[in-house]
């Protein structure tokens, strides 16, 4: 092997659940990994420029990342994530990512873009990971090794997840065990789901501080990648005569079916990008749900590039008002 | 009796109302898309649907209020959000106090139990299954008639010499192939549709440009939703060749890939390889075709937040440089105006029209 080369990792769209295997694969397999920063002012405006005015804004923020990133690494790691559980896809705009951004901007170093589509067989995921392998010469047996310890990293990851960590906090957890005390969540009077996709619910910059501001108000939170993936499932079509064919989409309409129906949260929030596409019918599904539990408050918000903070907080906190108020008037419910 | 209904695209729905007809169902014929359509729709779909299954949805309850119950559409499973409008459109119907039937038509390839039970429930008159084929072959004839006569009013267009002669005429022979029911009318109709088109007069020695069209199928094949861009571009003196159709797009999802359909997908593939949904991988490769086959330039339309069509805009610059062929996007919802697309579309002849001359002028130079 030659020089030790350097992989680039978009902080964008997958890398909120799938870092944690990427990094741990490469490093084991000896290759470094860089990534861009998080989300600031100017990649959101580099986003911007490069992309699509009419793509939605966690693209652009995607395209904002590759920016950030292009000079500091040797090839790009932009898989085409088509499926990863055998049944359910992702959206298309992930399905043409690497497309997009290798004929649409000038100068960015090669694009890694195994393609990863479960549906193919048992061992397609595998033999995704052994191509990226022989792309950084390495050999089958380190592979597969490193493929393991990413698989392990991974559940620890999801474990942490599911313990009501979100992804950074879980990353930092898996970094340093230490820390572990401080970052645990604290107990509060009121508890609301908000779902989104993790890239959008788990930018703090573009949704405006979101969780932080629902802290703050002393609401604890509870998102999709919270709950057991086994509870999902149950759900099964949620009353639908055919599931919902997004990962991400199909995931949030069941939590959100389990979250009304066990009365679970005192309210519920869709955090939706404006122009989203497989949103414009999960919102309105979860919309419908709501319809049925009147007792549960339901808001949907949207974020764009020029979310702001004023807005936000104050949208925030009229509705945690309303909340809580209802609760102080019905004290005996939960 | 169940009165049933379909979507509404350009003229199929002469063909759908025969076959639904020649099965035993009484068939409410969607009306025109108007104002009212588009009111209706966007009124009760989520605000950002794709503009299709808004008018759809406009349709739909046009339909229901003219006393439809049953609504025959297709489905998909992805990966795009066309195979979710039903079970969309059947909710938010029912949440409005309409219990409607859906019979949704799942890709045949993929789903048969769902076809044999869908055309089983749709069978009224319980025709033998040998009567049914003949009865899909002589609507798919229909079919291909419109779509014929349409071809050829795009190419007679451009030339007339008064300017409306055309669409006059393709509208009448539209009511020609209307009537015909058996397949040797159906012929006999389309070769007089055919005839007449070819007699409206026209100025052969006119210079005209030649557009490809790509893009989403809905806004494609349904001239409202597209504001009849076609016509204005042939009013323009520009010929436009559709990438899709009807009998040329059902064929493809049908059956197997056709050769040309093949060749669609080679043609994108180093810019696009993966199927993104909806068809913008064909509205690729389908640019770089009409670019290899001389086109002047290309327009892709598309629904106003399409994820195929976006992922497909993203690339299309690239393409266009690559070939040398300009290429104009219209992304369509309820707000755009006729007007304002008319000026962009005549800037862009304007703009081929230059540099096909400049072109012409650097080739007799040189020749
Ligand atoms: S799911 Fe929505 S927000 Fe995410 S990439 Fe697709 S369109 Fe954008
Ligand atoms: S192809 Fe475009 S218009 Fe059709 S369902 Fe998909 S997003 Fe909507």
């Amino acid at each position: 092997m030659g020089m030790k080369k350097i992989v680039g990792i978009p902080s964008a769209l997958m890398y909120y659940i799938y870092y944690p295997f990427w990094l741990a694969f490469f490093n084991e397999i000896g290759v470094e990994v860089v990534t861009s920063s998080r989300t600031t002012k100017t990649i959101l405006d580099k986003g911007i420029r490069e992309a699509l005015a009419d793509a939605c804004v966690p693209i652009k923020l995607f395209f904002g990342h590759v920016m950030e990133l292009k000079n500091k690494c040797d090839c790009l790691f932009i898989p085409r994530v088509v499926c990863l559980n055998g049944k359910t896809i992702y959206c298309p705009k992930f399905l043409g990512l690497p497309d997009m951004i290798r004929h649409s901007l000038d100068g960015i170093p090669p694009i890694l873009d195994v393609r990863i589509d479960a549906r193919q067989g048992r061992l397609s995921k595998i033999k995704a990971y052994l191509e990226i392998g022989s792309y950084f010469g390495a050999n089958r047996k380190a592979v597969l090794k490193a493929y393991c310890k990413a698989w392990i990293t991974l559940r620890r990851h999801k474990r942490l997840l599911r313990k009501g960590l979100n992804p950074l906090e879980a990353m930092e957890l898996i970094k340093n065990p230490n820390r572990k005390k401080s970052i645990l969540p604290a107990k509060s009077n009121l508890k609301f789901a908000v779902l989104g996709y993790p890239y959008s619910i788990y930018d703090n910059f573009i949704n405006a501080n979101l969780l932080d501001k629902l802290k703050k108000l002393g609401v604890s939170v509870l998102t999709t990648e919270n709950i057991n993936p086994l509870i999902l499932a149950l759900q099964k079509n949620c009353g639908l005569p055919k599931r919902l064919f997004w990962t991400f989409s199909d995931a949030i309409l069941k939590a959100a079916h389990y979250l009304f129906r066990h009365r679970r949260v005192d309210a519920v929030l869709h955090l939706t990008a404006f122009g989203c596409g497989p949103d414009s019918l999960l919102n309105k599904f979860i919309e419908m749900e709501a319809k049925q539990h009147k007792d549960i408050p339901f808001m949907t918000l949207m974020i764009d590039e020029h979310t702001g903070e004023a807005g936000m907080a104050t949208r925030l906190e009229a509705f945690v008002d309303m909340v809580r108020r209802r609760k102080e008037a019905y004290p005996c419910r939960n | 009796m169940s009165k049933l209904t379909f979507p509404r695209m350009g003229e199929s729905w002469r063909t759908f109302k025969m076959i639904m007809e020649d099965l035993g169902n009484e068939v409410v014929v969607p009306p025109p898309i108007s104002k009212r359509t588009l009111d209706l729709g966007v009124r009760y779909s989520p605000e950002f649907a794709c503009f299709p299954l808004k008018i759809l949805m406009g349709t739909y309850l046009e339909t229901v209020e003219m006393g439809a119950d049953t609504i025959v559409t297709s489905g998909g499973v992805g990966p795009c959000r066309a195979g979710g409008y039903a079970m969309l459109h059947q909710k938010i119907l029912k949440d409005l106090g309409h219990d409607i039937k859906m019979i949704v038509f799942e890709p045949p390839r993929l789903q048969l139990m769902n076809f044999i039970k869908n055309v089983r429930a749709l069978n009224k008159n319980h025709t033998s299954i040998k009567c049914i084929i003949a009865h899909i072959k002589r609507a798919w004839r229909k079919l291909q008639a419109l779509d014929n006569a349409e071809k050829l009013s795009h190419i007679v267009r451009p030339r007339e010499i008064t300017r409306g002669t055309t669409s006059k005429v393709y509208r009448k022979v539209l009511g020609w192939i209307d009537q015909a029911y058996t397949t040797e009318q159906i012929i006999e109709a389309e070769t007089a549709a055919l005839k007449a088109l070819r007699g409206v007069p026209q100025d052969l020695d006119r210079e005209v440009l030649k557009v490809g069209i790509v893009g989403e199928i809905y806004v494609l094949l349904e001239p409202a939703s597209n504001l009849e861009m076609e016509e204005t571009l042939g009013n323009l003196g520009v010929e436009v060749e559709r990438s899709m159709f009807l009998t040329g797009w059902t064929r493809d999802n049908t059956w197997t890939e056709t050769t040309e359909m093949m060749s669609v997908k080679e043609a994108a593939a180093p810019y696009l390889p993966e199927l993104v949904g909806g068809h913008g991988r064909d509205s690729i490769g389908n640019t770089i075709l009409c670019a290899k086959r001389g086109f002047d330039g290309m327009i892709q339309v598309a629904p106003f937040t399409c994820i195929p069509e976006i992922v497909a805009r993203t690339i299309l610059p690239r393409v266009s440089r690559d070939y040398d062929i300009p290429v104009l996007t219209f992304f369509l919802d309820e707000q755009t105006g006729k007007a304002g697309m008319s000026t962009r579309l005549e800037a862009f002849t304007d703009l081929m029209r230059r540099k096909k001359r400049l072109q012409q002028g650097r080739f007799t130079l040189t020749g």
